[in-house]
């Protein structure tokens, strides 16, 4: 953990649960394409050889033989990594990792739009807006996590609030004691690409196998000992009774 | 990764102004230790120089277009403890700043001496001005290759040989070059250059046959398992999530036909190192300037296709994210 940072956000995203629906896609794009980051310039898109930028895209892979075959699908947006390999090569120091909470963004008045950091992004989470000529990249929604005209609920990142099912969580992974630190802890967060030593503040949750087991006599209705409907027998007189005076 | 024209011929026309550079600062001190005791051609060095700052402004010229903002160009000396493409747009100007007071001592054939030897021999202002040219240029070959070197994860780049590569080969092919020019001159330095011409481009074949091997057995760390996090076996990207181009689409792979590519590696090694090294084999034999020249033009065009190459052969992690339409 780099202790220069006060703290550091970053999104929990669980794979157990995405169904893949792009719903933080779209959302993402709707949202930042008309704000502080925007906007996200599409190319050709109503034509032939659509282009364009996105924060975020939704991928999805398949592990196995068919038929014993699982579906896998798979969120990618800048990892906000600890030691991010994007920024010390940026030549202009457009890009930089913010003290206060973490987030790597782009300046884009500063940015020339050599491409060098999205080289140096082994997930190839940037984009270049040919429109604009500078990198674009996800912001965290900087733009709104901190807007206190935004009711406290909906001070989270687009993307977070539009997941139908919820798998996505965001936090502080700095604080033992947030939503994130504890699913990272608890349900074997993990974080991609480990190999090349940008520690990504984004985790993932692995898809879990959920298993119930049923024992036989969990089927058959064991709690009537005549085995069929029909009026209790009465308790015999030794029974206890409920005010241990009158019997059945 | 995409080959980008802009980068191919800034890292290759520099590299040949580098290396003329060296090689007139070489010439010189070769002639100060009095290796030969001819009296050297009128205006050698300032016309030398002035051929070298041309090769070197093309670069940097070409190397605007690779820019969306070239405008804000100033602002990439900022991070210059970080980035190494800060150093280099930092150096490169040294260098060129060099090379035109070298250059223009030569021309106003204004030689102060600033310390006289043991040996009797003098050290004059444009000899020391020599020295520090020569260390800026061996630190911008250094600066240069170093951006693509300390990529780790581009594991074809990731390498010492990286930047050996960048010097020998900018090295030779201004050596190549300035013994064609000694020759037109009529410099009695033309067989020591041709001399070293030969050397550095056999010395750069070798380098160059090193990087390919390296490459040919490099092992990928990464994999779809590592990039998504999943641990089975047989497990495979179904779609990337878009049917629609992507930046990441475009930037991270090279245009170029892969059954074509070993073809090209053929024609590179020919172009740059062995029809070379052949035709200046038989021009020193002949003493023929001719051969030299035809030599660095074929080698310019082999260096292009190397370039080429380097930027192809490489692969990029990011891939591993963006390999099915569906
Ligand atoms: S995921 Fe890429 S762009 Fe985001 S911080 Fe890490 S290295 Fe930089
Ligand atoms: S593209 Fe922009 S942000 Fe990226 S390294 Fe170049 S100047 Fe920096």
């Amino acid at each position: 953990m780099t202790d220069t940072y006060a703290k550091q956000l970053a999104l929990v995203i669980d794979l157990n649960t995405c169904v893949g629906c792009h719903a933080c896609v779209t959302s993402c794009k709707s949202w930042n394409t008309s704000g502080w980051a925007g906007p996200l310039t599409d190319e050709n898109p109503y034509d032939k050889d659509p282009t364009g930028v996105f924060f975020n895209r939704v991928q999805t892979y398949e592990a196995g033989t068919f038929p014993h075959t699982e579906t896998v699908h798979f969120p990618k947006s800048c990892l906000h990594c600890e030691d991010p390999p994007c920024v010390p090569v940026c030549p202009t120091k457009a890009t930089y990792k913010r003290e206060e909470d973490g987030i790597v963004v782009v300046d884009y008045d500063k940015c020339i739009g050599c491409k060098y950091c999205s080289w140096a992004c082994p997930y190839g989470a940037r984009e270049l807006d040919e429109n604009e000529g500078v990198m674009k990249k996800c912001t965290l929604c900087v733009d709104r996590i901190y807007d206190t005209d935004l009711p406290e609920a909906d001070r989270k990142p687009a993307c977070v609030l539009a997941c139908p099912p919820g798998a996505r969580l965001f936090g502080d992974i700095t604080d033992p004691d947030s939503e994130v630190s504890i699913a990272i802890r608890e349900e074997g967060g993990y974080q991609l690409m480990p190999e090349w030593g940008a520690k990504p503040s984004n985790h993932y949750l692995p898809k879990r196998k959920t298993k119930r087991v049923i024992h036989d006599d969990e089927l058959v209705r064991a709690d009537n000992p005549l085995k069929k409907e029909g009026p209790l027998p009465k308790a015999d007189e030794k029974s206890p009774s409920l005010d241990d005076v009158t019997s059945w | 990764m995409r080959p980008a024209f802009s980068v191919i011929f800034l890292t290759t026309l520099i590299g040949a102004g580098q290396g003329l550079f060296l090689a007139l600062i070489a010439g010189q001190f070769y002639w100060v230790i009095g290796a030969t005791p001819a009296q050297e051609a009128a205006n050698f060095y300032a016309l030398g120089s002035l051929l070298s700052l041309c090769l070197l402004s093309t670069g940097l010229f070409s190397s605007f277009f690779h820019l969306a903002h070239p405008e804000r160009a100033w602002r990439s000396a900022a991070a210059w403890r970080t980035s190494w493409l800060s150093r280099e747009v930092i150096v490169l100007p040294l260098v060129m700043g060099l090379l035109v007071v070298y250059g223009g001592l030569h021309w106003l054939d204004w030689h102060p001496v600033l310390m006289t030897f043991g040996n009797m021999k003098d050290l004059d202002l444009s000899m020391a001005v020599g020295y520090l040219g020569a260390g800026a240029v061996i630190m911008l070959f250094v600066c240069t290759a170093m951006i693509y070197a300390c990529m780790k994860f581009i594991q074809e780049w990731a390498s010492p040989v990286t930047v050996l590569n960048f010097t020998l080969m900018g090295s030779a092919s201004g050596f190549v070059l300035v013994t064609a020019y000694a020759g037109i001159m009529g410099s009695p330095l033309w067989d020591f250059y041709a001399g070293g011409a030969l050397a550095l481009t056999v010395l750069a074949l070798f380098g160059r046959l090193a990087s390919l091997l390296r490459n040919r057995m490099l092992k990928p760390m990464s994999s779809v398992q590592t990039a998504i996090g999943v641990r089975h076996r047989n497990l495979r990207q179904i779609t990337r999530g878009f049917t629609a181009g992507a930046f990441n689409l475009k930037e991270f792979f090279h245009p170029g036909n892969p059954s074509l590519l070993p073809l090209l590696t053929g024609f590179y090694v020919t172009a740059a190192f062995a029809v070379p090294i052949l035709l200046m084999a038989v021009g020193w034999q002949l003493q023929s300037t001719a051969l030299f020249g035809l030599a660095f033009v074929v080698q310019y065009a082999g260096l292009v296709a190397e370039r080429w190459m380097f930027f192809a052969e490489a692969r990029h992690p990011q891939n591993l994210y963006y390999q099915k339409v569906a």
